[in-house]
């Protein structure tokens, strides 16, 4: 069934076909339709969930994490600040091995007061042991949704799908909508092998002396390296059932480019038009979309990244003192590795607090990183008023 | 009339025998909380799962790989042990386990302080688990600090002699029942039976339930820990800590009249966080707690 959706009711159809069980959300720009049209799917009886209207997003999460640990599929959503208010329990789901969902709608964070787009709330999750997918179009937003579950549940981590304010959240585009019966041949309940039962009784979470402490966070690394290739499959397998696949990473017209473009969520639609119109000048660029970033794909990062001269890197978010974010990731996948190739790396900072970045935005940064052997200053600002 | 009726089951009392708690926990010698919680589960069965935000307990239950009960333990944060039992329960409820009792066990800092949000937040949508605060009047596990549930003039490692707790204590269970919650209720260790009764009757209610016990602290209150139990008799015989219940808000019934009254002084020079109080201080602070009986004697003969 093809439906013309927002970004953002393409998160609450993704929740609807996997049958989450327990919903718990606060309302905040620009993600609360997600969780309206989830509450009438509840009301109308499409969806047989609990949806918990609870007081603050840091609620939210922990009643996720309750939920989820007495053996429910559950899922919420944030926003920003909601996001930032959660850190705390953000950490508590993954530490605790919960396969939690959460739709994610980047919006830059205050102050001042922004509700545009940006991806410093979700990048300063980084290190928490979240999946991040950072989608590009609603129908990828509604088939990751499905994907991240399948993935979250096999290596018992939690997973964030990341859209963008507006440009995403926002904006209607046709999705396909797959039938209900074939999301549930792809995705089975959710039967984890440990609960909170009363016939079963276990204590999850005490104090952890060193000793143990250690290799809690070391099976939690493993999960993650296993999630590279269980997401690679998954996507696979989404592709023969669905007709849809995404790719961690994926290539655009990077045959004999003298510059790749590295991006992510929706400046990626637009470089695709940049890099159309300049190839077909004869100019030689190409792109590389990162959509899964935590856990970094390292390996399909420089696979593609290989034998080619040059690359820029637009971040859409930045770590103060040292600078954007996928470009140190980016640069950090080429080193330690014998005989990998290592061009020089343009790290450009672009559209922060949701300023639009245009086509003329993404050829500034082809046109600057051809012009220069090597990057002229460590971070490359678009568009700012110095 | 004044309501003083005690409730369903006190009569000819028997401790339940079934012990849900393990002997052998790392508690403190007299702690009330340890108790507190084996009388809990003795009324309420092994069909109950325990959510316990960051507090005494957190210890007492057991360090990985152990654990002091014999049914689930959730061990949370700090601000959660509301808001992760109202997911408990939803889980359960959407997976037809109607019959499991949630238990969020929780100290002062987690329900007066820190966890106040949480908990208001799902008591206004009356979320079917019972919540129980196990007070010791400070943040005792992190070393005895002022928490707002710390009586007045009481010494803390945060209030120290010099400056003592200037605010009184906050009244947690006025504030419960303001959200109209079906059952509220304040319980101590001296009156096992109503203890048990009040943890039985409200595990026969749905919706949020409240449950108030006074849970001394030996170390934190600078008490002998032989007198956990006489501590808990005094607080009620001298009207410190009543014990009464709270339905839907409204309906006040005090549940332990007791046989004799007592001045506060019986209770404050048993514990050395009072020891430097004037007699003017003590003056005042059975002024106050007389003018509160007097009050809770008017609502529950309404």
């Amino acid at each position: 069934m093809e439906k013309v959706v927002t970004g953002n009711y393409a998160v609450s159809w993704g929740a609807r076909l996997c049958r989450v069980q327990v919903i718990a959300a606060y309302p905040i720009t620009p993600q609360t339709s997600i969780i309206e049209l989830l509450a009438n799917f509840c009301a109308e009886g499409e969806l047989d969930a609990r949806f918990i209207k609870v007081e603050s997003e840091h609620s939210a999460m922990a009643a996720c994490i309750g939920a989820s640990a007495t053996g429910a599929r559950a899922f919420t959503a944030t926003s920003g600040q909601g996001l930032l208010l959660m850190h705390e329990l953000v950490h508590w789901a993954a530490g605790a091995r919960l396969p939690i969902v959460m739709g994610v709608v980047n919006r830059a964070v205050s102050p001042g007061w922004s509700v545009w787009t940006e991806q410093n709330d979700t990048l300063s999750q980084r290190d928490t042991g979240w999946l991040q997918y950072y989608c590009e179009t609603n129908q990828e937003v509604l088939d990751t949704v499905i994907q991240a579950y399948k993935v979250a549940e096999r290596v018992l981590l939690p997973a964030m799908i990341v859209l963008d304010a507006f440009v995403l959240s926002h904006t209607s585009e046709a999705v396909d909508i797959p039938d209900q019966d074939r999301v549930d041949a792809f995705l089975p309940p959710y039967r984890p092998q440990l609960k909170l039962d009363v016939n079963d009784p276990h204590a999850f979470g005490p104090i952890v002396a060193p000793e143990h402490y250690m290799e809690m966070r070391y099976k939690m690394q493993k999960a993650m390296e296993e999630a590279v290739s269980v997401a690679q499959e998954v996507d696979e397998e989404f592709g023969k059932v669905f007709g849809r696949c995404y790719g961690l990473v994926e290539p655009y017209r990077l045959e004999g480019a003298e510059l790749a473009l590295v991006t992510s969520a929706t400046i990626t639609s637009t470089s695709r038009e940049v890099i159309d119109e300049l190839r077909e000048q004869g100019v030689r660029v190409g792109l590389l979309k990162v959509r899964l970033f935590r856990p970094f794909p390292a390996t399909a990062v420089r696979r593609a990244l290989a034998g080619i001269p040059k690359v820029a890197v637009i971040d859409r978010n930045i770590s103060f003192g040292h600078g954007g974010i996928f470009a140190q990731e980016v640069k950090s996948a080429l080193y330690n590795v014998d005989g990998a190739h290592r061009p020089p790396i343009f790290g450009f900072i672009a559209g922060l607090g949701g300023r639009d970045v245009t086509p003329a935005s993404i050829k500034e940064v082809i046109h600057t990183t051809l012009a220069n052997d090597a990057p002229p200053e460590e971070i490359l600002w678009i568009g700012v008023k110095k | 009339m004044t309501q003083i009726t005690t409730i369903p089951g006190t009569k000819n009392f028997v401790l339940p025998e079934e012990e849900l708690v393990y002997s052998g926990s790392v508690s403190c010698p007299g702690c009330g909380a340890a108790l507190a919680m084996r009388y809990a589960l003795k009324a309420l069965g092994p069909k109950t799962i325990v959510v316990i935000p960051a507090c005494c307990w957190s210890i007492i239950a057991g360090p990985f790989p152990y654990s002091s009960l014999k049914v689930p333990i959730y061990h949370t944060a700090f601000e959660t042990a509301a808001s992760l039992s109202a997911g408990v329960r939803a889980a359960l409820d959407v997976q037809g386990d109607t019959e499991t009792t949630v238990l969020a066990w929780a100290g002062d800092g987690g329900t007066f302080d820190i966890g106040f949000q949480a908990l208001s937040g799902a008591a206004e949508r009356n979320d079917d688990f019972i919540y129980t605060c196990y007070d010791n009047e400070a943040y005792m596990n992190t070393g005895i600090q002022r928490s707002s549930a710390t009586p007045w003039m009481a010494w803390t490692t945060t209030t120290p002699v010099e400056h003592p707790k200037e605010e009184p204590k906050k009244d947690m269970v006025a504030i419960m029942a303001a959200h109209r919650i079906p059952y509220t209720a304040t319980a101590t260790l001296a009156y096992p039976e109503d203890f048990i009764a009040k943890f039985k009757k409200a595990r026969s209610i749905r919706g949020t339930r409240f449950i108030h016990v006074l849970s001394p602290c030996p170390p934190g209150w600078r008490a002998e820990a032989s007198d956990c139990i006489k501590l808990t008799r005094l607080a009620v015989e001298s009207k410190v800590f009543p014990l009464y219940e709270i339905e839907n808000g409204e309906k006040y019934t005090i549940t332990v009249w007791p046989k004799k009254f007592v001045p506060v002084v019986e209770y404050l020079k048993l514990q050395g966080r009072f020891r430097h109080l004037t007699p003017e201080n003590i003056q005042a602070i059975q002024e106050r707690v007389d003018r509160e009986w007097e009050k809770l004697v008017r609502k529950a003969q309404n």
